[in-house]
């Protein structure tokens, strides 16, 4: 007789914990053959509100860390989600990747972790700039997190979009909330299982599976959002984004305006450049 | 042996009264009235449409200028796509140069008779536009020629490439210098412009347009179109239009976001800001003094990185506010076109009234109100200095953007308490920390969401130096390398 | 031996140099490049018509016409008085200057020289300009140019003192000067140029007060830079400090260098904006100055006759 196998719930993973849906939702991830997958939780508008305020608590923590430590936790990711490579290629497969395709996404996805991980004690020499004002003045810009940001992942693929989203928002000190990939959210949460096992501190990264349509609006209207990755929106979802950034003058990075998926102008776009001004005299 | 005489101590003091020492206005033609400018030239708008332009001390009309319409900003951005396409695109950079270098020492040339029609057509006093506004307007333009063919270097990883044509929109308080800040590095990022100014500030872009072409600058490659709020919104909505720029208010920003959603054009926004201005008790107190003055009085407070709020370490809060009203009390107000004047006109009956509705709403919630008992003009639009003590967080004062010479003053107790309060609205553009610490000022620094943070100093501009702001401030930065980004396209190598 | 009573309102009850140290710690601190703005900022002031000449008129009424020199003579001084009486004999509406101001040596040729014109008669005292000497032989020659009449006496503090934090000595030998002085005027010389730094410059004029001294000045003139209108500002600052705190009012004189009426109309504009309209007066704000007399009156010259004139119409002494 065959072991009756123990399935695994999955869940949202907000502040830290893997909490169901305040709404009591979930619905059906399918496989590529149609079959249902797993169940998964359908985040609802106050799943968002309670990751948003969760997000913006755990901001001044992690952007008061240094680039240092920042870098050396994102690594960390990059080391966990190797470990985890058997999970994720499943997973993959199960949605219509071939193996070789699936391990090569998890393979690029650990690289472009760690490559992100680099630049978190760089980046700010990169954008930021000694002036050479014309008066006794030190003058220096400098980036610095924008602060909460909504990252909008794509639907495709599963694991190598939301890292390729998620990780140039985390560098500077930004803190998250992600709508993961709405048909294929299985690798998100498996993800989250790898963001809580490697150092990475409760609330920098939320992430609510759940339906884009029903979940952009409140995303996009949030007041307490910063700025919002709409790299993974459709056509009508980032005009939702536009129209709800209007509210609090939110950044918005459109799909439209993705340059190079490995880039430091990535990490760039949830910056603000401080400038900060001091007189040189005795 | 001699006898000392005690010396007395008789004599009258001299009460020593300025007299008046006004700027000659002779150095300025003005037309009757004013076309666009198109393609190289002034010309008569399509729209038929004329609006007066006054001078705002006086109430007097300087001119006539033509309101733009539908066609004439189509034939504006048809122009400036064609020398877009045709000539500015394709010519060297580094004889784009040699242009904007030309028209930067063009701008030092007339720069008396700039700075006396600024003043005239926006109230700014002319010790201003002398020595502030057209000195950075002339520089902003030398230091973006310079990066015209030095692009490759700005961004590492970019093939520099334009993005097109821009629309700016630009506001009355700072005219040629937010002129100055939007054309140049557009212009020297390899883009053409359709440029609209304010209203009620019009004639030192016109006047400008018609340097441009005395330069000899391409035609099509700088277009000017008057005209109000509508005309600002067919620039910015046009089909034909890349990037848009502007700089103006919170309210309108987010209007032109809106009209812009579902479309991809490149946007940049320096918008409202209610400053914080911290003075610690270690500071340096009578520079400190000057700092909070020049911050809130500078050009009447039509400043969005205004130090509108005021926050004063509790231990000195009192003698701080004395030394304060003692400062306020030597101001000048009246004549823009008088070379001592310290205050000048309110740029429009408009802002008057809505200066005047946020004075009343701070009386009438309680705040205490200090203001000198100087003479204003008879004419024209002009509001007295004035301070508010006793102010709290929640009145409308600590929160508005006032944009007049209104300074609302609260005070805190500890460093901790200071940022909160400083970062507790939703603006985040400007900051000033005043304290002789050297960590100190550093962790204040750090943790000011503003985008400009002054210490012991405040309202310096370079042409080196980005400026533009945090959360409803704006997006993007004006000014040094970061300023080029807006205006550059990110394909990356 | 008791002395005159210091100000002591801002002072701690026991008066040494630890105590004086924790008082100097508590004067605002100065930003150099704020306060170079600020007179920057005033120095672009216009002064047009009667206003300016009613300023050219109070820096002639504000001179202390000075000469200092190693080679001065009884014959030298006696020349400058009468310049000093009538800048102008030409122009009798002319005011005369202050007072004169001189070397110990010639204190009694320039009281004689001045008697019955108004002018005060200031010496330099104090083993001026360096100052180095014995506190002891400094009060000797204090006594002895007032006893030779001088109404006025500039004494030079000692710098090496006071940057070597020995406050009390400063502080004392100030307040002892002072009671020499008897009716006389104490004018206290700073000598900023060898202070440095603008901190150093509020620190001691708020000791120079605190001691007694009538005036704070800032300059012997044997030191560059001599005046400069950022330590002037911080000087008045300071003033008016001290006045608030004790109700004193204490003088100011810059001196050196101030060579031209154009120079001079700034530090007036300094003074007019940062004190008022109570220090407009030569009983509160003097020049120490030689050949910025000559400049004033060839600006009042060209006032009244529309046409540039020329040095040599005017008298050198």
């Amino acid at each position: 007789m065959s072991r009756v196998g123990v399935k695994k719930t999955y869940k949202l993973y907000i502040g830290g914990q893997f909490p169901r849906s305040e709404s009591g939702r979930s619905y059906a991830a399918l496989g590529a053959d149609g079959e249902v997958l797993a169940r998964v939780a359908q985040g609802s508008r106050k799943d968002l509100r309670d990751a948003v305020r969760i997000a913006r608590g755990a901001q001044e923590s992690w952007v008061g860390r240094t680039g240092y430590n920042r870098g050396q936790i994102l690594y960390r990711i990059a080391e966990t989600l190797e470990d985890r490579a058997g999970t994720f290629v499943e997973q993959l497969m199960a949605t219509g990747s071939t193996k070789k395709q699936a391990s090569d996404e998890v393979a690029a996805s650990v690289d472009r972790m760690v490559w992100y991980a680099g630049w978190a004690d760089k980046f700010a020499q990169i954008f930021g700039n000694l002036n050479p004002v014309s008066g006794p003045f030190f003058n220096i810009s400098s980036p610095e997190a924008t602060g909460v940001v909504g990252v909008i992942a794509p639907e495709e693929p599963g694991l190598l979009g939301l890292v390729s989203r998620l990780a140039p928002v985390l560098v500077p000190g930004n803190t998250t909330v992600v709508l993961a990939s709405e048909k294929n959210p299985m690798p998100a949460i498996t993800f989250t299982e790898v963001l809580d096992t490697s150092d990475v501190p409760g609330g920098v990264v939320n992430v609510l599976t759940g339906f884009k349509d029903e979940l952009i609006p409140w995303l996009a209207d949030h007041m307490d959002v910063n700025a919002v990755d709409a790299g993974g929106a459709t056509r009508e979802q980032a005009t939702r984004v536009q129209e709800g950034a209007v509210h609090n003058v939110k950044r918005v990075v459109l799909p439209s305006s993705n340059g190079a998926d490995q880039s430091p102008y990535r990490i760039a776009a949830f910056t603000e450049t401080k400038t900060v001004w001091h007189p040189k005299g005795l | 042996m001699a006898i000392t005489r005690i010396p007395d101590t008789s004599h009258e003091p001299l009460l020593w009264e300025y007299a008046a020492s006004r700027e000659s206005a002779d150095i300025v033609s003005l037309d009757e009235k004013y076309g666009l400018f198109i393609d190289g030239e002034l010309r008569a708008p399509k729209s038929r449409k004329y609006f007066p332009t006054i001078n705002p001390a006086s109430e007097e009309e300087l001119a006539q200028v033509a309101e733009a319409g539908k066609a004439d900003v189509d034939d504006a951005v048809a122009s400036a796509r064609t020398a877009y396409e045709d000539v500015w695109g394709p010519m060297a950079p580094a004889e784009r140069a040699k242009y904007i270098f030309r028209i930067a020492r063009m701008i030092q040339e007339r720069s008396r008779e700039l700075a006396v029609l600024e003043t005239l057509d926006g109230g700014k006093p002319i010790k201003e536009s002398r020595d502030v506004d057209l000195p950075l307007v002339a520089g902003h333009f030398f230091y973006y020629a310079g990066w015209a063919d030095k692009l490759e270097y700005a961004f590492p990883g970019i093939t520099p490439k334009p993005l097109g044509v821009a629309g700016q929109v630009i506001p009355w308080n700072f005219p040629m210098l937010m002129l100055a800040w939007k054309v140049a590095p557009a212009l020297a990022a390899g883009n053409t412009v359709v440029l609209k100014p304010a209203e009620t500030t019009p004639l030192t872009a016109l006047v400008f347009a018609e340097l441009t072409a005395e330069a000899g600058l391409p035609p099509g490659v700088l277009n000017v179109v008057t005209g109000a709020g509508g005309t600002g919104s067919l620039v910015v909505t046009h089909d034909d239009v890349d990037k848009v720029a502007f700089t103006g208010s919170t309210a309108v920003g987010k209007l032109i976001q809106s009209e812009l959603a579902g479309t991809s054009k490149r946007l940049t926004l320096e918008l409202g800001g209610k400053g914080a201005h911290v003075i610690f008790e270690d500071a340096p107190l009578d520079q400190a003094v000057e700092g909070v003055i020049n911050g809130i009085f500078f050009n009447q407070g039509h400043v969005c990185c205004a130090g509108s709020r005021l926050f004063v370490e509790e231990s000195i809060h009192d003698r701080f506010v004395d030394k304060l009203k003692r400062r306020l009390n030597t101001l000048r107000v009246g004549d823009p076109m008088d070379k001592n004047t310290d205050i000048g006109a309110i740029n429009s009956r408009a802002q008057l009234e809505k200066i005047e509705e946020l004075v009343d709403s701070g009386r009438s919630e309680g705040a205490e109100i200090f203001q000198p008992d100087c003479e204003l003009p008879t004419s024209g639009f002009f509001f007295r200095p004035t301070l508010f003590t006793g102010v709290s967080q929640s009145h409308r004062i600590a929160q508005e953007e006032i944009f007049g010479p209104v300074l609302s003053i609260l005070s805190f107790r500890t460093p901790e308490e200071a940022v909160e309060k400083a970062n507790n609205t939703p603006y985040g553009l400007s900051a000033g920390i005043w304290t002789t610490k050297g960590s100190r000022i550093l962790w204040m620094a750090d943790r000011m969401k503003a985008g400009v943070v002054w210490a012991n100093t405040f309202n310096k501009f370079d042409p080196s130096s980005p400026f533009g702001g945090y959360k409803e401030s704006g997006f993007g930065r004006e000014g040094g390398r970061h300023g080029l980004l807006a205006y550059m396209d990110l394909g990356e190598t | 031996m008791t002395l005159a009573p210091a100000r002591s309102s801002v002072l701690p009850d026991r008066i040494t140099t630890p105590t004086l140290r924790t008082f100097l710690r508590g004067v605002p601190s100065v930003d150099e490049v704020g306060a170079s703005e600020r007179v920057a900022a005033l120095s672009t002031r216009s002064i047009k018509k009667e206003s300016k000449r009613a300023a050219l008129d109070l820096m002639i009424r504000m001179m202390d016409l000075t000469t200092l020199e190693g080679k001065d003579t009884p014959g030298k001084v006696v020349q400058m008085c009468a310049k000093a009486y009538r800048p102008d004999p030409t122009d009798a509406s002319i005011p005369s200057v202050a007072a004169v101001c001189v070397y110990p040596n010639m204190v009694p040729y320039a009281v004689q020289a001045t008697e019955g014109t108004g002018i005060y008669v200031a010496s330099v005292a104090t083993y001026f300009p360096s100052g180095l000497s014995d506190t002891k032989l400094k009060i000797e020659e204090t006594k002895k140019v007032v006893a030779d009449g001088a109404d006025e006496v500039d004494m030079v503090i000692d710098r090496g003192a006071f940057l070597a934090g020995e406050y009390f000595k400063v502080f004392d030998e100030i307040r002892r000067t002072k009671e020499a002085c008897g009716d006389a005027h104490l004018k206290v010389i700073l000598e900023t140029g060898e202070l440095e730094t603008l901190d150093n410059v509020r620190r001691a004029s708020m000791l120079a007060m605190a001691a007694g001294g009538d005036f704070i000045k800032t300059s012997t003139g044997k030191v560059s830079p001599a005046a400069t209108l950022p330590v002037t500002l911080v000087m008045l600052e300071a003033i008016r400090d001290f006045h608030d705190a004790t109700g004193v009012q204490v003088g100011m004189k810059p001196a050196g260098g101030i060579r031209t009426s154009k120079d001079a109309m700034k530090y007036l504009l300094v003074l007019n904006e940062t004190l008022g309209e109570a220090w407009m007066t030569p009983d509160w704000f003097r020049f120490g100055a030689s050949s910025l007399l000559n400049d004033v009156l060839m600006q009042i010259r060209f006032q009244e006759t529309g046409r540039y004139s020329s040095p040599d119409y005017f008298t050198k002494d």
